[in-house]
C-alpha cells in the first residue's frame, strides 16, 4: 500500500502531453487533522479523471485547493506548466479552473443569466448590459444543448433540480474553463439524468477540457472516467486506468480491505409478518391515488426518477405534507397523520434525505440530538435525565453502541462529526423513538463505503426485529440490494410494484412509464422467491 | 520508585492541562465581570467591597438580569423580542393608574400585570408561529402597540404614584441577614427566577427543544418537536419575565413615561456580551445574568470615573461590539 | 451578436416568476379607505386638495430617503439601526457648521457626507471584518454616535441659511392648470430629490454590477464569494450608501427645522420605521429578495395613515397602537402563505 507511487505509469505516452493541471507535494492540515499529506497528481486535457476515496480521504480538500477556495500549507500547483497560486476562487476561475460543488450554489431568487454570470456580469462602467448578459447565457446554454429547455430570464427557483444542475454546469463552463471539477455532481440526479450528464461530459472532453470527477458512486466513476485516482486518509494511494481494474479492486484500495458483500441478505419469507401500514387511494396537493401495503419485517424499496414524488411520499406519510384524502391504516387502525409529532406518537420514524438541513441540530451535543424524538413527544415541562428518558436512563450510551458512533464523548457538538457519524446520530435518534415503521429517504447519500455497509446492516437488523421499513433511494443498486419488494413511482403516482432482485432495466422501464402493464402480475408473486 | 518520579511530572502536567482545558471553557463574561468589579472596588472600596455596597449594586443590576434571562430564551430559540422595554413602561404606567394610590390594590394590580404579560407573549408567539411574521417585526409592532396602549390608557402622563408595597420588590431589603447584613428583595426574586429558568432550560424537555428549534427548525419539526407550541411558550416566558423586571424597575425607579425605553436593546446586549448567539441554538441562564451584571458594572465604573452620562452610551456601544467581535473571531479561529 | 428568439414556454415561465408584491395593493386599498373616511368625516378636505396630498408626500420624504438605504442593506442580509442617530448628527453638525451663512453650506454638506461615509464604513467593516452580527454592530455604533452627540449638543444648535431651506420648502417648475381644477402648479424640491434617490436606488439594484452582487451577497453570501464576488466590499459599499441616505434625510429635516437638534433622529423612529417600511415593501429581512419600489409604497402607506389619523383626530397614542398593528398585519399578509417557519 505504501509503495505504490511508482505505479503512476511513468512511461505512459501521455507524459509527452503537457498536463492541464498538475499538483505537486500538496499538504494541508486543519486543527487536529492532516487533510492532505504530500499529494502529487496530474490531470490531462481531453480526459475524465475520477478522484475517489472515503469521507475524509481529502478529495474535497484537494479540489478546494485547486479551485482557490483553500490555500495549501505547502506544495505547488501548475496550470499548463505555469506555476500558479490562487488566493480567491475568482483567480482560479479566471485562469480556467471551474468547480461545481456538492451543494447547490445558485441564488434561487435570481434569474438563470444572473446566476451564470454572478461576479462577472458584462458591464460598462459598472452598469449592467443585461441584454448582452442574457444573450451570452443563451450561448452557454447552447453549448450544453439545453437552450430550449432553460430560459436565461427564468428564476432559478422555478426550475427543477435537474435543470438547476444544468445551470450549475453552464455557470462552470462559461468561464472558458480548461479544467472542470465536479464534486459529487450526481448526488441529486437520477439515473437518466446521470446519463445526460455523461453525454455532456464527453462533449466537453472532445473540446479538450480536462474533467475531474468526484463521486461516491463507483458505477458512475466507471461509466464516466478513464482514469481513477484513489486517496486515503489524505494520502495519494494510486492512479489506475479504468480498464485495468474492477470496482472491487478500487474499493479495496479505498478502504484497505475487501468488503465481501455490499448488502446484507434479503429477508426470508418467515421474517415477513402482518401488514403494519396500509395506504389506500391517498392524495394531496402533490401525490395522487397512492395505495400500498407495508408488512412487518420487510424492506419496501421506493424507486423513481427525480421529481417522481419519492420524497413527497415520505413527507406525506409522516405528516409533513399530510394526505388530504384516502385512507391510511397503522396496525389495522385508521389514522390521519397531520403532523410529524402525530406520526412519532404512532411509532413512525423518518430518517430524512438531507442530513444537514433536516437531520441534526448541529450545535447541540450528540446526546441531545439522539434524545430529541423522545423528548419531543413527552410533557413539555417534564424533567429530563441526562442520558435517557423515564426509566431507561442509559439510553444514549446504549444507542451509541448500537449504531457504532465513533466519538470520545457524547457532549461533543454534532456538527464536528463526520458525515457518516452524523447519519448514525440521526439513526440513533429514531431508534430511540422506538418506532416500528421506519421511513428511510436516501439513507446513504454522500456517505463513505464503510459507513454505507454498516447502515445497510442496521436497516436489515431492524427488519429482523420486526420493524417495517420503507426505503427511498435514487441509487438503483441500493434499491435492488436491499429491497424485499420494490415500489416504483412516476408522475407523483405509484407506477407499479416489482419483486425483489428485479433488474435495473425493469425498474427504469417502469419509472419512465414504459412498463406498468406487467407490474401488477409481478406484484402478485411477491414472497414466492 | 523510578517510575513514580518519572510519572509525577507527567501526571502533574496532565492535571494542569485538564485544569487549563476547564478554564478555557469558562465564558469570558465571568473574568470580565470580576475584573471590572475589582477595579470598582479599588476605586471605591467603601461602596464595592462592603457587603452593603455589593447588595446595593445587586439591587440595581437584578432587574436587567431578569429581562436578560427572558430575552435569552427568545434568542436561543432563534428569535428576537423587542417588546421587552415597552412592557416595562406598560407595567409602570398602567400600575400607577390601577393602584389608584391605594396599597390594597397592589396584589390585584400585580396579578393583572402578569396576566397582560402572558397575553402579550401569547400574541407575539401566535403571530410569529401562525402568521409567520419574523419576530423582529412582530415584536417591533408589539412594542408600538404596548407602549401606545399604556400611554393611551394613562392619557400620556403618569396617573398617581406607585404605592410603597408595590415598590417594595424593587426597592426594599430584608434587614439583619447574618453575613450579608441586608439582602434586596430584587436579588431574591432574581435567584428564584434564575433557579426556575435554569431548570426549565437545562432540565426539561421544553428547554432542550428551545435550543433545538433555534439550531435547526426543520430537523426539530421532523423529530416531532411542536415548534409552534415551543415558540409561543418561549415568548410567554420572555414577556412574563419582562413584567417581573418591570415591577422591580418601577419599584426602584418610580413612575416615568420613558422608564422602559431602550431596555430591550440592553437586554439583548447583555445576552450578546454573555456569548448568546443571535440566530439561536445556545443559551445559558447564569451567563445571561452575568452579562447583565457586567453591563451594569460598566455603567457604574464610568460614573465613578466621572464620565458624563452620554459617554456611558458610547462606551457601552464599543463594549458590545468588542464582545461580539471577540466571540466571533475566536470561534472562527477554532474552525 | 445573434438575436435570440424566445421559445414560448420561456415566456410562461418568466411571467410566472414575476409577481407584483401585495404592498401596492395595500397602498391602493389604504388610499381608497382613507379617501372614503376623509369624505365621510371631513368632507374630503384632504383627498380633494392636491396641495395637501402633495404635502403628505413631503412629510414622507425624510423616511422615504433613508428607507432606500435601509432597503439596500437589508437586501444584503444586513440591517442598519444607526440611521436615526446618523440623521441626528447630520442635523446638528450641518446647522452648527452653517451658522446661518450661505457661504458655509458647501462646507457643511461636505462634512456631513464625510461623517456619513465614515459611519457607513465603520458599520460595514465591523460587520464584515470583525464578523459582528449586523444588528449588534449597528446598535453599537448607534450608541456611540448617540453618546457623542448628547455629550456635545444638548439643544438646537446653529441655524441653516434661508438659501438652504430651499431643500425643505422650495418648489420647482409649474404644471399647467387642467381645466378648472386647481391642480398643482409646482412641485416641492424635496419630492423631486426623493424620487431621484428612488430612481438611483432602482438603477443601482437592477442595472449595475454592485446591485447584482448585493442580491448575491444577500441571497447566499457563500455562493457569491465562491462566484468571485468581493462580498465584503459589496456589503461595506451598501452600508456607506445607507448612511449617505440617512445624511440626506438629516439635511432635509434640518432645512425644514432651520436648526439642528440631537433628538430629531430618534424622535422620528427612523431606524425602526425604515426597517418596517422596507419589510412591508416586500424586501425579505433575510436578504436577497426585494427592491426599492415596494419600499416607496410602504413609506407612502405610512404617510397616508399619519395624515388620515391626524385628520380624524385620532389620539396620538392610539396612532402608535394602530401603526404597530398595521406593520404586523401588512407583513403577515406576505408571510402567512409561506411554507417556511419564521423565527
Amino acid at each position: 500500500m505504501e509503495n505504490v507511487t511508482e505505479d503512476i505509469t511513468p512511461k505512459s505516452p501521455e507524459m509527452t502531453v503537457q498536463p492541464t493541471v498538475e499538483v505537486q507535494n500538496i499538504s494541508k492540515r486543519f486543527p487536529g487533522v492532516v487533510a492532505l499529506d504530500d499529494v502529487s497528481l496530474q490531470f490531462f486535457p481531453g480526459e475524465t479523471h475520477a478522484v475517489v476515496g472515503e469521507n475524509g480521504a481529502g478529495k474535497s480538500t484537494l479540489m478546494k485547493i485547486m479551485s482557490g477556495a483553500y490555500t495549501p500549507d505547502s506544495g505547488t500547483i501548475y496550470l499548463s506548466g505555469e506555476k500558479v497560486s490562487f488566493s480567491h476562487p475568482r483567480e482560479a476561475q479566471e485562469k480556467g479552473v471551474s468547480i461545481i460543488y456538492q451543494e447547490f450554489n445558485l441564488l434561487p431568487e435570481r434569474t438563470v443569466a444572473h446566476n451564470i454570470f454572478l461576479g462577472r456580469e458584462p458591464s460598462n462602467l459598472g452598469a449592467l448590459e443585461i441584454r448582452k448578459m442574457n444573450n451570452q447565457a443563451v450561448e452557454v446554454l447552447k453549448e450544453l444543448g439545453v437552450e430550449k429547455m432553460i430560459s436565461p430570464i427564468a428564476l432559478v427557483s422555478s426550475l427543477s433540480v435537474a435543470e438547476q444542475q444544468l445551470v450549475e454546469i453552464a455557470k462552470a463552463i462559461s468561464f472558458k474553463a480548461k479544467v472542470l471539477i465536479m464534486d459529487e455532481p450526481t448526488a441529486a440526479l437520477t439515473y437518466t439524468e446521470v446519463s445526460l450528464l455523461n453525454a455532456l461530459v464527453s462533449r466537453l472532453k472532445q473540446k479538450g477540457m480536462s474533467v475531474i470527477f468526484i463521486s461516491h458512486r463507483l458505477r458512475e466513476v466507471f461509466d464516466i472516467s478513464e482514469k481513477i485516482t484513489v486517496l486515503k486518509d489524505g494520502k495519494f494511494i494510486k492512479t489506475v486506468n479504468k480498464q485495468d481494474v474492477t470496482p472491487e479492486e478500487v474499493v479495496f484500495l479505498m478502504v484497505g480491505r475487501t468488503l465481501d458483500h455490499y448488502f446484507p441478505p434479503l429477508g426470508a419469507p418467515e421474517d415477513f409478518g402482518e401488514v403494519v401500514l396500509s395506504v389506500k387511494d391517498a392524495s394531496n396537493q402533490i401525490l395522487t391515488g397512492i395505495s400500498f401495503m407495508l408488512r412487518k419485517g420487510e424492506v419496501l424499496g421506493v424507486a423513481g426518477l427525480q421529481g417522481s414524488g419519492r420524497t413527497e411520499l415520505a413527507q406525506s406519510l409522516f405528516g409533513v405534507v399530510p394526505f388530504k384524502s384516502g385512507k391510511m391504516e397503522l396496525h389495522g387502525k385508521a389514522i390521519a397523520v397531520k403532523s410529524p409529532a402525530k406520526a412519532i406518537k404512532n411509532k413512525m420514524g423518518f430518517v430524512t434525505e438531507d442530513r444537514k438541513s433536516e437531520g441534526i441540530a448541529p450545535r447541540q451535543p450528540i446526546r441531545d440530538n439522539m434524545l430529541l424524538t423522545v423528548r419531543a413527544v413527552r410533557t413539555l415541562f417534564g424533567l429530563i435525565s441526562k442520558d435517557g428518558v423515564g426509566k431507561s436512563r442509559r439510553l444514549v450510551p446504549m444507542l451509541g453502541q448500537q449504531v457504532d458512533i465513533r466519538t470520545d464523548s457524547f457532549d461533543r457538538e454534532t456538527q464536528f462529526l463526520s458525515g457518516g457519524n452524523q447519519q448514525k446520530v440521526v439513526l440513533a435518534k429514531w431508534l430511540a423513538s422506538d418506532a416500528d415503521v421506519f421511513i428511510f429517504d436516501e439513507p446513504t447519500r454522500g456517505i463513505d463505503v464503510e459507513s454505507k455497509a454498516s447502515i445497510h446492516d442496521m436497516i436489515r437488523a431492524l427488519t429482523k426485529k420486526g420493524t417495517a421499513v420503507l426505503m427511498i433511494s435514487s441509487e438503483l443498486p441500493e434499491i435492488i440490494g436491499m429491497s424485499d419488494r420494490i415500489l416504483v413511482m412516476a408522475d407523483c403516482q405509484i407506477a407499479g410494484e416489482l419483486p425483489a432482485k428485479s433488474s435495473e432495466q425493469e425498474i427504469m422501464l417502469m419509472a419512465t412509464g414504459h412498463a406498468n402493464v406487467n407490474g401488477s402480475n409481478k406484484a402478485a408473486s411477491v414472497g414466492e422467491e | 520508585m523510578t517510575t513514580t518520579t518519572i510519572n509525577s511530572p507527567e501526571t502533574f502536567s496532565k492535571a494542569v492541562g485538564k485544569l487549563w482545558g476547564w478554564i478555557k471553557k469558562i465564558p469570558p463574561v465571568y473574568p470580565v465581570f470580576f475584573i471590572i468589579f475589582i477595579v470598582l472596588g479599588m476605586l471605591n472600596p467603601s461602596k464595592y467591597q462592603s457587603a452593603n455596597g455589593i447588595m446595593t449594586f445587586l439591587r440595581t443590576a437584578s432587574p436587567l438580569a431578569v429581562l436578560a434571562i427572558g430575552e435569552m430564551f427568545v434568542l436561543a430559540s432563534g428569535g428576537f423580542d423587542l417588546s421587552v422595554g415597552a412592557i416595562v413602561t406598560f407595567v409602570v404606567l398602567v400600575s400607577s393608574k390601577l393602584l389608584a394610590n391605594d396599597p390594597a390594590n397592589a396584589a390585584s394590580t400585580i396579578l393583572i400585570m402578569f396576566g397582560f404579560g402572558l397575553l402579550i407573549g401569547l400574541v407575539n408567539g401566535v403571530v410569529v408561529s401562525f402568521l409567520k411574521v419574523p419576530s423582529f417585526i412582530t415584536t417591533l409592532g408589539m412594542m408600538l402597540l404596548v407602549r401606545g396602549g399604556a400611554l393611551y390608557y394613562v392619557g400620556g402622563a403618569p396617573q398617581g404614584y406607585l404605592t410603597d408595597n408595590w415598590r417594595a420588590f424593587g426597592r426594599n431589603y430584608i434587614q439583619n441577614v447574618p453575613l450579608f447584613g441586608r439582602v434586596p428583595y430584587a436579588l431574591i426574586i432574581l435567584l428564584v427566577i434564575s433557579i426556575i429558568t435554569y431548570i426549565m432550560l437545562n432540565r426539561t424537555n421544553y428547554g432542550k427543544q428551545i435550543v433545538a428549534v433555534g439550531d435547526n427548525v426543520l430537523a426539530s419539526k421532523l423529530s416531532g418537536v411542536r415548534v409552534k407550541l415551543v415558540r409561543v411558550v418561549t415568548f410567554m416566558v420572555c414577556s412574563t419575565l419582562a413584567v417581573a423586571g418591570g415591577i422591580m424597575i418601577g419599584g426602584y425607579g418610580g413612575v416615568n413615561v420613558t422608564i422602559g425605553e431602550g431596555l430591550e436593546m440592553q437586554a439583548i446586549a447583555a445576552c450578546v456580551v454573555a456569548g448568546v448567539l443571535l440566530g439561536g441554538g445556545k443559551g445559558s441562564v447564569p451567563n445571561a445574568i452575568f452579562g447583565a451584571f457586567t453591563l451594569q458594572a460598566i455603567v457604574n465604573l464610568l460614573n465613578l470615573l466621572g464620565l458624563p452620562k452620554p459617554y456611558t452610551d458610547a462606551v457601552q456601544g464599543l463594549i458590545i461590539i468588542g464582545a461580539v467581535a471577540y466571540v466571533g473571531l475566536t470561534s472562527q479561529k477554532k474552525q | 451578436m445573434t438575436t435570440v428568439t424566445v421559445p414560448e414556454n420561456w415566456i410562461k415561465r418568466a411571467t410566472r416568476s414575476i409577481h407584483i408584491p401585495p404592498v401596492f395593493l395595500f397602498l391602493i386599498v389604504i388610499f381608497l379607505v382613507s379617501g372614503l373616511l376623509d369624505q365621510i368625516y371631513s368632507d374630503g378636505q384632504i383627498f380633494s386638495n392636491p396641495a395637501i396630498m402633495l404635502n403628505i408626500v413631503v412629510r414622507s420624504v425624510a423616511l422615504g430617503i433613508v428607507a432606500v438605504g435601509q432597503t439596500l442593506v437589508i437586501l444584503g442580509a444586513s440591517i442598519d439601526l444607526s440611521v436615526a442617530y446618523t440623521i441626528s448628527i447630520t442635523a446638528v453638525m450641518s446647522s452648527y457648521i452653517m451658522l446661518g451663512k450661505t457661504a458655509n453650506v458647501p462646507m457643511a454638506i461636505a462634512s456631513v457626507f464625510g461623517i456619513g461615509a465614515a459611519i457607513g464604513l465603520a458599520n460595514g467593516v465591523i460587520i464584515t471584518k470583525l464578523k459582528v452580527n449586523p444588528f449588534i454592530a449597528t446598535l453599537g455604533t448607534s450608541l456611540i454616535i448617540k453618546g457623542i452627540i448628547n455629550a456635545t449638543f444638548t439643544n438646537y444648535t446653529g441655524s441653516v441659511p434661508e438659501s438652504f431651506q430651499f431643500f425643505g420648502y422650495g418648489t420647482i417648475g409649474s404644471i399647467p392648470v387642467i381645466g378648472s381644477i386647481p391642480v398643482i402648479n409646482s412641485i416641492p424640491v424635496s419630492i423631486v430629490i426623493m424620487l431621484i434617490v428612488y430612481l438611483a436606488g432602482w438603477f443601482l439594484l437592477a442595472r449595475t454590477k454592485l446591485g447584482a452582487h448585493l442580491y448575491g451577497v444577500g441571497g447566499n453570501s457563500e455562493v457569491a464569494r465562491l462566484s468571485g464576488v468581493r462580498t465584503d466590499r459589496v456589503l461595506i459599499g451598501a452600508h456607506i450608501l445607507c448612511s449617505m441616505t440617512a445624511v440626506l434625510s438629516g439635511l432635509f429635516l434640518v432645512s425644514q427645522m432651520q436648526s439642528g437638534a440631537p433628538w430629531v433622529g430618534p424622535n422620528g423612529f427612523y431606524d425602526l420605521n425604515s426597517i418596517a417600511t422596507t419589510v412591508i415593501g416586500g424586501t425579505a429581512l433575510s436578504g436577497g429578495k426585494g427592491g426599492v419600489w415596494g419600499t416607496l409604497a410602504g413609506v407612502l402607506i405610512f404617510g397616508i395613515l399619519d395624515t388620515t389619523f391626524n385628520q380624524l383626530g385620532v389620539n396620538p397614542y392610539l396612532k402608535t397602537v394602530l401603526r404597530g398593528a398595521i406593520i404586523v398585519l401588512a407583513v403577515a399578509s406576505y408571510t402567512i402563505r409561506s411554507k417556511k417557519d419564521a423565527a
